[in-house]
Protein backbone atom coordinates (compact mmCIF):
# COMPACT_ATOMS: atom_id res chain seq x y z
CA UNK A 1 0.00 0.00 0.00
CA UNK A 2 1.69 3.51 -1.11
CA UNK A 3 1.98 5.75 2.12
CA UNK A 4 1.97 8.91 0.20
CA UNK A 5 -0.53 9.18 -2.66
CA UNK A 6 0.13 12.45 -5.05
CA UNK A 7 -2.09 14.41 -7.23
CA UNK A 8 -4.46 16.44 -9.03
CA UNK A 9 -7.41 17.59 -7.81
CA UNK A 10 -11.05 17.54 -9.09
CA UNK A 11 -13.09 19.52 -6.56
CA UNK A 12 -16.88 19.23 -6.31
CA UNK A 13 -19.41 20.32 -3.65
CA UNK A 14 -21.70 19.04 -1.02
CA UNK A 15 -23.94 15.93 -1.80
CA UNK A 16 -22.72 14.33 -4.77
CA UNK A 17 -24.51 11.53 -5.36
CA UNK A 18 -24.16 8.45 -6.59
CA UNK A 19 -26.31 8.97 -9.56
CA UNK A 20 -24.13 12.38 -10.32
CA UNK A 21 -20.76 9.95 -10.42
CA UNK A 22 -22.45 7.43 -12.45
CA UNK A 23 -25.75 8.09 -13.82
CA UNK A 24 -28.53 5.41 -13.86
CA UNK A 25 -29.38 5.66 -16.98
CA UNK A 26 -26.38 3.82 -17.74
CA UNK A 27 -27.47 0.47 -15.28
CA UNK A 28 -27.03 -1.52 -18.82
CA UNK A 29 -23.30 -0.67 -18.58
CA UNK A 30 -22.86 -2.28 -15.34
CA UNK A 31 -21.78 -5.36 -16.71
CA UNK A 32 -18.95 -3.67 -18.93
CA UNK A 33 -17.39 -1.55 -16.24
CA UNK A 34 -14.54 -0.05 -18.85
CA UNK A 35 -17.48 1.61 -20.91
CA UNK A 36 -19.64 2.62 -17.91
CA UNK A 37 -16.33 4.55 -16.79
CA UNK A 38 -16.27 6.36 -19.92
CA UNK A 39 -19.45 8.39 -18.51
CA UNK A 40 -18.32 9.21 -15.01
CA UNK A 41 -19.42 12.56 -13.39
CA UNK A 42 -20.76 13.03 -17.20
CA UNK A 43 -24.00 15.21 -16.08
CA UNK A 44 -22.04 17.74 -13.69
CA UNK A 45 -18.72 17.66 -15.15
CA UNK A 46 -18.55 16.46 -18.79
CA UNK A 47 -14.42 16.92 -19.32
CA UNK A 48 -14.11 14.50 -16.12
CA UNK A 49 -13.25 11.67 -18.26
CA UNK A 50 -11.26 13.00 -21.16
CA UNK A 51 -8.73 15.06 -18.78
CA UNK A 52 -8.65 12.46 -15.51
CA UNK A 53 -5.26 11.16 -14.68
CA UNK A 54 -3.73 8.08 -12.75
CA UNK A 55 -3.51 9.14 -9.12
CA UNK A 56 -6.02 12.32 -9.40
CA UNK A 57 -7.84 12.56 -6.32
CA UNK A 58 -11.89 14.04 -6.25
CA UNK A 59 -12.33 16.42 -3.53
CA UNK A 60 -15.71 16.49 -2.01
CA UNK A 61 -17.63 18.54 0.67
CA UNK A 62 -20.31 17.35 2.84
CA UNK A 63 -21.98 14.17 2.24
CA UNK A 64 -19.73 13.02 -0.56
CA UNK A 65 -21.40 9.39 -2.53
CA UNK A 66 -24.93 9.59 -0.89
CA UNK A 67 -27.86 7.74 -2.45
CA UNK A 68 -27.96 4.66 -4.24
CA UNK A 69 -25.58 1.88 -3.21
CA UNK A 70 -24.22 0.75 -5.93
CA UNK A 71 -21.02 0.18 -5.62
CA UNK A 72 -20.11 1.11 -9.48
CA UNK A 73 -19.72 4.55 -8.36
CA UNK A 74 -16.19 3.43 -6.73
CA UNK A 75 -15.55 1.11 -9.10
CA UNK A 76 -15.40 3.54 -12.01
CA UNK A 77 -12.83 5.98 -10.09
CA UNK A 78 -10.85 2.99 -9.26
CA UNK A 79 -10.83 2.14 -13.29
CA UNK A 80 -10.11 5.42 -13.83
CA UNK A 81 -7.18 5.57 -11.28
CA UNK A 82 -8.40 7.66 -8.68
CA UNK A 83 -5.59 7.66 -5.85
CA UNK A 84 -8.29 8.83 -3.05
CA UNK A 85 -11.37 10.95 -2.50
CA UNK A 86 -11.14 13.68 0.49
CA UNK A 87 -14.32 15.15 2.03
CA UNK A 88 -15.94 16.66 4.91
CA UNK A 89 -18.19 13.54 4.88
CA UNK A 90 -19.38 10.60 3.31
CA UNK A 91 -22.23 8.75 2.93
CA UNK A 92 -21.83 5.50 4.59
CA UNK A 93 -22.37 2.62 1.69
CA UNK A 94 -20.02 4.90 -0.44
CA UNK A 95 -17.55 5.14 2.57
CA UNK A 96 -17.55 0.99 2.96
CA UNK A 97 -17.37 0.33 -1.18
CA UNK A 98 -14.03 3.31 -1.24
CA UNK A 99 -12.10 0.68 1.33
CA UNK A 100 -13.95 -2.14 -0.11
CA UNK A 101 -12.41 -1.76 -3.56
CA UNK A 102 -8.83 -0.47 -1.70
CA UNK A 103 -9.32 3.42 -2.76
CA UNK A 104 -8.77 5.39 0.52
CA UNK A 105 -11.86 7.80 1.79
CA UNK A 106 -10.15 10.24 3.42
CA UNK A 107 -12.76 12.34 6.02
CA UNK A 108 -10.95 16.16 6.33
CA UNK A 109 -11.85 19.76 5.84
CA UNK A 110 -11.90 20.42 2.33
CA UNK A 111 -13.04 24.26 1.82
CA UNK A 112 -9.43 25.22 1.28
CA UNK A 113 -8.36 22.88 -1.41
CA UNK A 114 -8.55 24.11 -4.81
CA UNK A 115 -9.99 22.78 -8.12
CA UNK A 116 -6.50 21.74 -10.48
CA UNK A 117 -4.08 22.47 -7.47
CA UNK A 118 -1.17 19.10 -6.60
CA UNK A 119 -1.69 17.62 -3.38
CA UNK A 120 0.22 14.93 -1.28
CA UNK A 121 -1.70 13.21 0.61
CA UNK A 122 0.35 11.44 3.82
CA UNK A 123 -1.70 8.58 5.39
CA UNK A 124 0.37 7.26 8.09
CA UNK A 125 0.70 11.05 9.41
CA UNK A 126 -2.78 12.67 8.77
CA UNK A 127 -2.06 15.18 6.58
CA UNK A 128 -2.77 16.91 3.05
CA UNK A 129 -0.40 18.94 1.89
CA UNK A 130 -0.70 21.40 -1.45
CA UNK A 131 2.07 21.19 -3.49
CA UNK A 132 2.28 25.04 -4.60
CA UNK A 133 0.53 26.67 -1.97
CA UNK A 134 1.59 26.99 1.83
CA UNK A 135 -1.49 24.77 2.90
CA UNK A 136 -1.62 21.84 5.46
CA UNK A 137 -4.72 20.17 6.32
CA UNK A 138 -4.96 17.53 9.29
CA UNK A 139 -7.61 14.53 8.86
CA UNK A 140 -8.39 12.35 11.67
CA UNK A 141 -6.52 9.06 11.09
CA UNK A 142 -8.53 6.53 8.99
CA UNK A 143 -10.01 3.56 11.27
CA UNK A 144 -7.88 1.10 12.13
CA UNK A 145 -10.49 -1.06 10.30
CA UNK A 146 -9.80 0.21 7.05
CA UNK A 147 -6.54 0.51 7.23
CA UNK A 148 -6.20 -2.99 7.59
CA UNK A 149 -8.41 -3.44 4.26
CA UNK A 150 -6.64 -1.01 2.79
CA UNK A 151 -3.01 -2.21 3.56
CA UNK A 152 -4.03 -5.96 1.80
CA UNK A 153 -5.60 -3.50 -1.16
CA UNK A 154 -9.42 -4.02 -0.16
CA UNK A 155 -11.62 -6.32 1.46
CA UNK A 156 -11.46 -9.18 -1.28
CA UNK A 157 -8.05 -9.50 -0.69
CA UNK A 158 -8.24 -9.84 2.65
CA UNK A 159 -10.30 -12.15 2.83
CA UNK A 160 -8.88 -14.45 0.48
CA UNK A 161 -5.45 -14.04 2.86
CA UNK A 162 -7.13 -14.14 6.21
CA UNK A 163 -10.34 -16.24 5.29
CA UNK A 164 -11.79 -14.30 8.23
CA UNK A 165 -13.25 -10.70 8.17
CA UNK A 166 -10.79 -8.01 9.80
CA UNK A 167 -11.82 -6.99 13.77
CA UNK A 168 -11.03 -3.30 15.39
CA UNK B 1 -28.42 3.07 30.33
CA UNK B 2 -30.96 0.80 28.64
CA UNK B 3 -30.59 -0.20 25.10
CA UNK B 4 -32.05 1.19 22.11
CA UNK B 5 -33.47 -1.31 19.70
CA UNK B 6 -30.75 -1.06 17.03
CA UNK B 7 -28.61 -2.24 20.65
CA UNK B 8 -31.07 -4.92 21.36
CA UNK B 9 -31.49 -6.44 17.83
CA UNK B 10 -27.72 -6.69 17.61
CA UNK B 11 -27.43 -7.59 21.20
CA UNK B 12 -29.70 -10.39 20.89
CA UNK B 13 -28.30 -11.63 17.41
CA UNK B 14 -24.63 -11.95 18.86
CA UNK B 15 -25.67 -12.98 22.41
CA UNK B 16 -23.38 -10.13 24.45
CA UNK B 17 -24.80 -6.61 25.11
CA UNK B 18 -23.03 -4.49 22.21
CA UNK B 19 -23.47 -0.06 22.35
CA UNK B 20 -23.22 2.19 19.87
CA UNK B 21 -19.94 3.11 18.75
CA UNK B 22 -18.44 -0.68 19.10
CA UNK B 23 -17.41 -2.23 15.98
CA UNK B 24 -18.54 -5.91 16.06
CA UNK B 25 -18.52 -8.99 13.59
CA UNK B 26 -22.21 -9.74 13.30
CA UNK B 27 -24.37 -12.99 12.25
CA UNK B 28 -26.44 -12.47 9.35
CA UNK B 29 -30.32 -13.80 8.89
CA UNK B 30 -30.56 -12.65 5.42
CA UNK B 31 -28.83 -11.53 2.50
CA UNK B 32 -30.37 -9.51 -0.32
CA UNK B 33 -29.34 -8.11 -3.51
CA UNK B 34 -31.28 -6.99 -6.64
CA UNK B 35 -30.25 -7.30 -10.46
CA UNK B 36 -28.38 -4.13 -10.41
CA UNK B 37 -26.22 -5.30 -7.43
CA UNK B 38 -25.96 -8.73 -7.50
CA UNK B 39 -23.89 -9.34 -10.67
CA UNK B 40 -20.86 -7.42 -9.36
CA UNK B 41 -21.50 -9.79 -6.15
CA UNK B 42 -21.78 -12.79 -8.02
CA UNK B 43 -18.39 -11.65 -10.01
CA UNK B 44 -16.91 -10.89 -6.60
CA UNK B 45 -18.03 -14.19 -4.90
CA UNK B 46 -16.12 -15.72 -7.63
CA UNK B 47 -12.44 -14.42 -6.57
CA UNK B 48 -13.20 -15.38 -3.25
CA UNK B 49 -12.37 -19.40 -4.22
CA UNK B 50 -15.75 -20.62 -2.34
CA UNK B 51 -17.21 -23.67 -3.93
CA UNK B 52 -20.27 -22.63 -1.77
CA UNK B 53 -22.28 -19.74 -0.11
CA UNK B 54 -23.07 -19.77 4.16
CA UNK B 55 -26.31 -21.14 3.21
CA UNK B 56 -28.12 -20.66 0.20
CA UNK B 57 -31.31 -20.10 2.24
CA UNK B 58 -30.64 -17.35 3.77
CA UNK B 59 -29.70 -15.50 0.38
CA UNK B 60 -32.24 -13.80 -1.89
CA UNK B 61 -31.68 -12.62 -5.47
CA UNK B 62 -34.31 -10.66 -6.87
CA UNK B 63 -34.57 -8.92 -10.67
CA UNK B 64 -37.05 -6.12 -10.32
CA UNK B 65 -34.84 -2.61 -11.30
CA UNK B 66 -35.10 -3.75 -15.27
CA UNK B 67 -37.72 -6.25 -14.82
CA UNK B 68 -37.96 -7.41 -17.87
CA UNK B 69 -34.79 -6.50 -19.36
CA UNK B 70 -35.29 -3.66 -21.85
CA UNK B 71 -31.77 -4.69 -23.52
CA UNK B 72 -29.39 -7.26 -24.59
CA UNK B 73 -26.54 -6.33 -21.89
CA UNK B 74 -29.03 -6.32 -19.09
CA UNK B 75 -30.64 -9.30 -20.04
CA UNK B 76 -27.02 -11.15 -20.19
CA UNK B 77 -26.67 -9.17 -16.27
CA UNK B 78 -30.20 -11.56 -15.66
CA UNK B 79 -28.72 -14.75 -17.10
CA UNK B 80 -26.06 -14.61 -14.29
CA UNK B 81 -28.08 -14.12 -11.58
CA UNK B 82 -30.53 -17.16 -12.87
CA UNK B 83 -27.27 -19.16 -13.68
CA UNK B 84 -25.79 -18.43 -10.32
CA UNK B 85 -28.96 -19.11 -8.25
CA UNK B 86 -29.57 -22.46 -9.76
CA UNK B 87 -25.73 -23.47 -9.46
CA UNK B 88 -25.70 -22.34 -5.69
CA UNK B 89 -29.03 -23.04 -4.89
CA UNK B 90 -29.68 -19.58 -3.93
CA UNK B 91 -33.56 -18.02 -3.97
CA UNK B 92 -34.44 -16.10 -6.68
CA UNK B 93 -37.45 -13.78 -6.58
CA UNK B 94 -36.95 -13.59 -11.12
CA UNK B 95 -39.07 -10.96 -13.52
CA UNK B 96 -42.69 -9.94 -12.01
CA UNK B 97 -42.51 -11.38 -8.62
CA UNK B 98 -42.17 -7.25 -7.40
CA UNK B 99 -39.49 -5.09 -5.80
CA UNK B 100 -36.64 -5.95 -3.26
CA UNK B 101 -38.03 -4.47 -0.31
CA UNK B 102 -41.63 -5.49 -0.69
CA UNK B 103 -41.30 -9.26 -1.37
CA UNK B 104 -38.46 -9.18 1.67
CA UNK B 105 -41.19 -8.15 3.77
CA UNK B 106 -43.91 -10.16 2.75
CA UNK B 107 -42.03 -13.16 2.72
CA UNK B 108 -39.55 -13.55 4.97
CA UNK B 109 -38.19 -10.32 7.12
CA UNK B 110 -38.83 -10.97 11.26
CA UNK B 111 -38.50 -9.01 14.09
CA UNK B 112 -35.03 -9.22 15.16
CA UNK B 113 -33.52 -10.22 11.97
CA UNK B 114 -30.18 -9.12 10.27
CA UNK B 115 -30.58 -8.11 7.21
CA UNK B 116 -27.75 -7.21 4.44
CA UNK B 117 -28.82 -5.81 1.46
CA UNK B 118 -27.04 -4.72 -1.54
CA UNK B 119 -29.36 -2.01 -2.14
CA UNK B 120 -29.73 1.39 -0.01
CA UNK B 121 -33.33 1.45 0.77
CA UNK B 122 -32.58 -2.01 2.74
CA UNK B 123 -33.41 -0.10 5.65
CA UNK B 124 -37.04 -0.42 4.61
CA UNK B 125 -37.35 -3.97 6.47
CA UNK B 126 -36.72 -2.40 10.07
CA UNK B 127 -40.71 -1.49 10.03
CA UNK B 128 -41.00 -4.88 11.34
CA UNK B 129 -38.39 -4.63 13.73
CA UNK B 130 -35.24 -5.74 11.21
CA UNK B 131 -31.97 -4.10 11.81
CA UNK B 132 -31.66 -4.06 7.93
CA UNK B 133 -29.27 -2.11 6.56
CA UNK B 134 -27.51 -1.64 2.52
CA UNK B 135 -24.23 -1.99 1.46
CA UNK B 136 -21.65 -2.66 -2.03
CA UNK B 137 -22.29 -5.50 -3.98
CA UNK B 138 -18.69 -6.93 -2.04
CA UNK B 139 -19.59 -6.52 1.41
CA UNK B 140 -22.73 -8.76 0.39
CA UNK B 141 -20.48 -10.81 -1.63
CA UNK B 142 -18.28 -11.39 1.72
CA UNK B 143 -21.47 -11.93 3.46
CA UNK B 144 -22.23 -14.64 1.32
CA UNK B 145 -19.31 -16.17 1.66
CA UNK B 146 -18.96 -16.40 5.62
CA UNK B 147 -22.70 -15.59 6.47
CA UNK B 148 -21.30 -12.46 8.84
CA UNK B 149 -20.24 -9.12 8.95
CA UNK B 150 -18.78 -6.26 10.64
CA UNK B 151 -20.55 -2.83 11.32
CA UNK B 152 -20.27 -0.25 14.28
CA UNK B 153 -23.19 -0.16 15.99
CA UNK B 154 -25.40 3.20 15.16
CA UNK B 155 -26.29 5.74 17.54
CA UNK B 156 -30.03 5.96 17.61
CA UNK B 157 -31.92 8.97 16.88
CA UNK B 158 -35.73 9.01 18.45
CA UNK B 159 -38.39 10.34 16.59
CA UNK B 160 -41.47 11.07 17.71
CA UNK B 161 -44.38 11.63 15.64
CA UNK B 162 -47.52 12.71 17.62
CA UNK B 163 -51.05 14.30 16.62
CA UNK B 164 -53.16 12.42 13.77
CA UNK B 165 -52.41 13.41 10.38
CA UNK B 166 -55.49 15.29 8.92
CA UNK B 167 -57.11 14.14 6.15
CA UNK B 168 -55.47 14.32 2.72
CA UNK B 169 -51.93 13.99 4.45
CA UNK B 170 -50.09 10.67 4.93
CA UNK B 171 -46.41 9.10 5.81
CA UNK B 172 -45.72 10.05 2.62
CA UNK B 173 -45.80 13.51 3.87
CA UNK B 174 -44.22 12.69 7.21
CA UNK B 175 -41.12 11.39 5.59
CA UNK B 176 -40.88 14.13 3.27
CA UNK B 177 -41.48 17.14 6.00
CA UNK B 178 -38.52 15.31 7.65
CA UNK B 179 -36.47 15.19 5.40
CA UNK B 180 -37.40 19.42 4.83
CA UNK B 181 -36.26 19.44 9.04
CA UNK B 182 -33.20 17.38 8.99
CA UNK B 183 -31.67 17.33 5.16
CA UNK B 184 -29.99 14.88 3.15
CA UNK B 185 -27.27 14.61 6.44
CA UNK B 186 -29.06 15.01 9.32
CA UNK B 187 -29.05 11.21 10.22
CA UNK B 188 -25.90 10.03 8.48
CA UNK B 189 -24.09 6.93 9.82
CA UNK B 190 -27.41 6.85 12.45
CA UNK B 191 -30.35 4.68 13.03
CA UNK B 192 -33.71 5.93 13.15
CA UNK B 193 -36.29 4.88 15.61
CA UNK B 194 -39.60 5.74 14.54
CA UNK B 195 -42.36 6.20 17.71
CA UNK B 196 -45.11 8.27 18.69
CA UNK B 197 -48.78 7.79 18.94
CA UNK B 198 -49.25 8.81 15.12
CA UNK B 199 -46.97 5.87 14.68
CA UNK B 200 -49.24 3.46 16.84
CA UNK B 201 -51.78 4.41 14.43
CA UNK B 202 -50.10 3.77 11.15
CA UNK B 203 -50.50 0.52 9.25
CA UNK B 204 -47.49 -1.55 8.34
CA UNK B 205 -47.75 -0.19 4.56
CA UNK B 206 -47.43 3.43 6.17
CA UNK B 207 -44.28 2.44 8.35
CA UNK B 208 -42.73 1.21 5.44
CA UNK B 209 -42.78 4.62 3.85
CA UNK B 210 -40.98 6.21 6.45
CA UNK B 211 -38.48 3.73 7.24
CA UNK B 212 -37.69 3.41 3.40
CA UNK B 213 -37.25 7.17 3.34
CA UNK B 214 -34.68 7.04 6.05
CA UNK B 215 -31.58 6.38 3.75
CA UNK B 216 -33.09 9.63 1.99
CA UNK B 217 -31.45 11.62 5.61
CA UNK B 218 -28.46 9.56 5.62
CA UNK B 219 -29.29 6.39 7.99
CA UNK B 220 -27.84 3.35 8.20
CA UNK B 221 -31.04 1.90 9.02
CA UNK B 222 -34.79 2.92 10.80
CA UNK B 223 -36.61 0.96 13.28
CA UNK B 224 -40.12 0.69 14.44
CA UNK B 225 -40.96 -1.74 17.90
CA UNK B 226 -42.83 -4.79 17.43
CA UNK B 227 -46.59 -3.96 18.60
CA UNK B 228 -50.01 -5.01 17.75
CA UNK B 229 -50.41 -3.88 14.50
CA UNK B 230 -47.47 -6.04 13.71
CA UNK B 231 -48.51 -9.14 14.89
CA UNK B 232 -51.28 -9.04 13.03
CA UNK B 233 -49.39 -8.06 9.52
CA UNK B 234 -47.30 -11.19 10.11
CA UNK B 235 -50.28 -13.29 11.43
CA UNK B 236 -52.33 -12.44 8.09
CA UNK B 237 -49.18 -12.32 5.95
CA UNK B 238 -47.26 -15.60 7.03
CA UNK B 239 -48.88 -17.16 9.32
CA UNK B 240 -46.05 -17.10 12.06
CA UNK B 241 -46.86 -15.89 15.77
CA UNK B 242 -43.19 -16.85 17.56
CA UNK B 243 -41.55 -13.83 17.57
CA UNK B 244 -40.38 -11.16 20.26
CA UNK B 245 -42.13 -8.00 21.02
CA UNK B 246 -38.96 -6.15 20.25
CA UNK B 247 -38.80 -2.38 21.90
CA UNK B 248 -35.58 -0.26 23.06
CA UNK B 249 -35.34 0.01 26.59
CA UNK B 250 -37.38 2.94 28.62
CA UNK B 251 -34.24 4.57 29.66
CA UNK B 252 -31.91 4.05 25.86
CA UNK B 253 -29.33 5.80 25.09
CA UNK B 254 -30.67 8.26 22.53
CA UNK B 255 -28.17 10.83 20.89
CA UNK B 256 -31.06 13.22 20.01
CA UNK B 257 -34.81 13.31 19.94
CA UNK B 258 -37.00 14.70 17.42
CA UNK B 259 -40.48 15.29 17.92
CA UNK B 260 -42.72 15.97 15.01
CA UNK B 261 -46.37 16.84 15.52
CA UNK B 262 -48.65 16.01 12.65
CA UNK B 263 -52.18 17.25 13.26
CA UNK B 264 -51.44 20.37 11.13
CA UNK B 265 -48.79 18.65 8.17
CA UNK B 266 -49.96 19.31 4.74
CA UNK B 267 -49.37 17.53 1.94
CA UNK B 268 -45.64 17.94 1.42
CA UNK B 269 -43.50 18.33 -1.78
CA UNK B 270 -40.13 17.71 -3.12
CA UNK B 271 -38.88 19.98 -5.73
CA UNK B 272 -36.10 18.92 -8.33
CA UNK B 273 -33.29 17.54 -7.77
CA UNK B 274 -32.93 17.02 -4.14
CA UNK B 275 -34.70 15.35 -1.74
CA UNK B 276 -34.74 17.39 0.59
CA UNK B 277 -35.53 20.64 -1.20
CA UNK B 278 -39.31 19.99 0.61
CA UNK B 279 -42.02 22.53 0.53
CA UNK B 280 -45.72 22.49 1.59
CA UNK B 281 -47.76 21.68 -1.94
CA UNK B 282 -49.74 25.32 -1.52
CA UNK B 283 -46.25 27.13 -2.55
CA UNK B 284 -46.29 24.99 -5.93
CA UNK B 285 -49.38 24.34 -6.96
CA UNK B 286 -50.38 24.83 -10.84
CA UNK B 287 -46.63 23.68 -12.67
CA UNK B 288 -47.71 21.31 -15.38
CA UNK B 289 -46.53 18.02 -15.21
CA UNK B 290 -45.64 15.42 -18.38
CA UNK B 291 -45.99 12.19 -16.29
CA UNK B 292 -47.17 11.17 -12.76
CA UNK B 293 -45.94 7.96 -11.23
CA UNK B 294 -47.55 6.06 -8.84
CA UNK B 295 -45.24 2.79 -6.98
CA UNK B 296 -42.20 1.66 -6.02
CA UNK B 297 -40.33 0.26 -2.44
CA UNK B 298 -41.72 4.16 -0.99
CA UNK B 299 -45.01 4.02 -2.33
CA UNK B 300 -45.92 0.95 -4.48
CA UNK B 301 -48.06 -0.78 -1.66
CA UNK B 302 -51.72 -1.84 -1.70
CA UNK B 303 -52.79 1.42 0.77
CA UNK B 304 -51.73 3.31 -1.95
CA UNK B 305 -53.47 1.57 -4.75
CA UNK B 306 -56.57 2.00 -2.65
CA UNK B 307 -55.50 5.57 -2.26
CA UNK B 308 -54.89 6.43 -6.36
CA UNK B 309 -58.88 4.01 -6.47
CA UNK B 310 -60.81 6.22 -4.69
CA UNK B 311 -59.24 9.55 -6.57
CA UNK B 312 -59.88 8.28 -9.80
CA UNK B 313 -62.83 6.98 -9.79
CA UNK B 314 -65.48 8.30 -12.14
CA UNK B 315 -62.53 11.16 -13.27
CA UNK B 316 -60.22 10.86 -15.98
CA UNK B 317 -56.41 11.95 -15.96
CA UNK B 318 -55.37 15.02 -17.85
CA UNK B 319 -55.04 14.64 -21.56
CA UNK B 320 -51.05 15.70 -21.38
CA UNK B 321 -50.46 13.43 -18.30
CA UNK B 322 -49.27 9.88 -18.73
CA UNK B 323 -49.87 8.04 -15.49
CA UNK B 324 -48.11 5.21 -14.56
CA UNK B 325 -48.40 2.85 -11.76
CA UNK B 326 -46.33 -0.09 -10.89
CA UNK B 327 -47.74 -1.92 -8.09
CA UNK B 328 -44.76 -3.15 -5.95
CA UNK B 329 -45.80 -6.93 -5.57
CA UNK B 330 -46.80 -9.57 -7.68
CA UNK B 331 -49.45 -10.23 -4.11
CA UNK B 332 -50.45 -6.32 -4.37
CA UNK B 333 -50.96 -6.32 -8.02
CA UNK B 334 -53.11 -9.62 -7.69
CA UNK B 335 -54.99 -7.94 -4.50
CA UNK B 336 -55.69 -4.74 -6.51
CA UNK B 337 -56.85 -6.95 -9.49
CA UNK B 338 -59.21 -8.51 -7.44
CA UNK B 339 -60.74 -5.09 -5.92
CA UNK B 340 -61.23 -3.56 -9.17
CA UNK B 341 -58.57 -0.49 -8.34
CA UNK B 342 -56.59 -1.58 -11.88
CA UNK B 343 -60.01 -1.60 -13.70
CA UNK B 344 -60.21 2.00 -12.26
CA UNK B 345 -56.85 3.08 -13.34
CA UNK B 346 -57.43 1.67 -17.21
CA UNK B 347 -60.77 3.33 -17.52
CA UNK B 348 -59.16 6.87 -16.17
CA UNK B 349 -56.70 6.37 -18.65
CA UNK B 350 -53.87 5.32 -16.50
CA UNK B 351 -51.29 2.79 -17.73
CA UNK B 352 -50.37 0.03 -15.52
CA UNK B 353 -47.05 -1.23 -15.61
CA UNK B 354 -45.61 -4.67 -14.14
CA UNK B 355 -44.65 -5.17 -9.91
CA UNK B 356 -40.90 -3.95 -10.24
CA UNK B 357 -39.04 -0.73 -9.45
CA UNK B 358 -40.92 0.99 -13.05
CA UNK B 359 -39.01 4.28 -14.38
CA UNK B 360 -37.82 5.14 -10.70
CA UNK B 361 -34.63 3.77 -11.67
CA UNK B 362 -34.17 5.37 -14.85
CA UNK B 363 -33.80 2.89 -17.51
CA UNK B 364 -36.98 1.76 -18.91
CA UNK B 365 -40.91 2.11 -18.49
CA UNK B 366 -41.06 5.87 -18.92
CA UNK B 367 -37.95 7.70 -18.93
CA UNK B 368 -38.38 11.52 -19.44
CA UNK B 369 -37.63 13.82 -22.28
CA UNK B 370 -35.86 16.62 -22.62
CA UNK B 371 -37.83 19.63 -20.19
CA UNK B 372 -40.05 17.10 -19.39
CA UNK B 373 -41.67 17.15 -15.70
CA UNK B 374 -42.80 14.14 -13.28
CA UNK B 375 -44.34 14.14 -10.21
CA UNK B 376 -43.99 10.74 -8.46
CA UNK B 377 -44.44 8.88 -5.56
CA UNK B 378 -40.70 7.46 -5.44
CA UNK B 379 -38.36 8.47 -2.69
CA UNK B 380 -35.46 10.24 -4.96
CA UNK B 381 -35.54 12.82 -7.41
CA UNK B 382 -31.50 13.37 -8.31
CA UNK B 383 -30.85 15.19 -11.92
CA UNK B 384 -30.99 12.09 -14.02
CA UNK B 385 -32.94 10.11 -12.08
CA UNK B 386 -35.36 8.97 -14.37
CA UNK B 387 -32.90 8.32 -17.15
CA UNK B 388 -32.52 12.23 -18.16
CA UNK B 389 -30.85 15.00 -16.77
CA UNK B 390 -32.68 17.42 -18.62
CA UNK B 391 -35.91 16.65 -16.81
CA UNK B 392 -37.76 17.27 -13.51
CA UNK B 393 -38.52 15.14 -10.74
CA UNK B 394 -40.90 16.28 -7.88
CA UNK B 395 -41.96 13.99 -5.00
CA UNK B 396 -45.37 13.36 -3.10
CA UNK B 397 -47.65 11.29 -1.60
CA UNK B 398 -49.27 8.94 -4.06
CA UNK B 399 -52.77 10.94 -3.47
CA UNK B 400 -51.04 13.97 -4.58
CA UNK B 401 -49.44 12.85 -7.56
CA UNK B 402 -53.43 11.34 -9.04
CA UNK B 403 -55.13 14.62 -8.31
CA UNK B 404 -52.28 16.44 -10.13
CA UNK B 405 -52.46 13.54 -12.78
CA UNK B 406 -56.25 14.54 -12.90
CA UNK B 407 -55.44 18.28 -13.15
CA UNK B 408 -52.39 18.25 -15.12
CA UNK B 409 -50.46 20.17 -12.71
CA UNK B 410 -49.27 19.71 -9.37
CA UNK B 411 -52.75 19.98 -7.26
CA UNK B 412 -53.34 19.88 -3.56
CA UNK B 413 -55.13 16.44 -3.11
CA UNK B 414 -57.59 17.79 -0.64
CA UNK B 415 -59.30 19.84 -3.46
CA UNK B 416 -60.39 16.43 -5.14
CA UNK B 417 -60.86 13.95 -1.94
Amino acid sequence: MRLIIKGRVWKFGDNISTDHIIPGRYFYLRGNINELAKHTFEDIRPDFVKKVKPNDIVVGGYNFGMGSSREHAVLVLKVLGIGAIIARSFARIFYRNAFNLGIPAIIADTTDINEGETLEIHLDKGVVISTTRDVVIRFNPIPPIMMKILKEGGIIRYVLKYNDLPSR
Amino acid sequence: MGLTLAEKILSLKNRKEVHAGDIIITNVDWIIAQDGTAPLAIRQFKKLNKDKVFDEQRIIFFIDHAAPSPCRELSNEHLLIRNFSKEMGIILHDVGDGIIHQVFIEKYAMPGDVVVGADSHTCTAGALATFAAGFGSTDVAIAMALGKIWIRVPESIEVVIYGSLPKGVFAKDIALYLLKKIGVTGAIYKALEFKGEAIERLSIDSRLTLTNMAVEMGAKTALIEVDNITKDFLLETRKVSNFKFLKADEDADYEERIYVDVSNLEPMIALPHSVDKVVSISDVEGIEINQAFVGTCTNGRLEDLRIVASILKDRKVAKNVRLLIAPASRKIYLQALREGILDIIVKAGGIVLPPGCGPCVGIHLGILGDGEVCLSSQNRNFKGRMGNPNSEIYLASPATVVASAIMGKITDPREVM
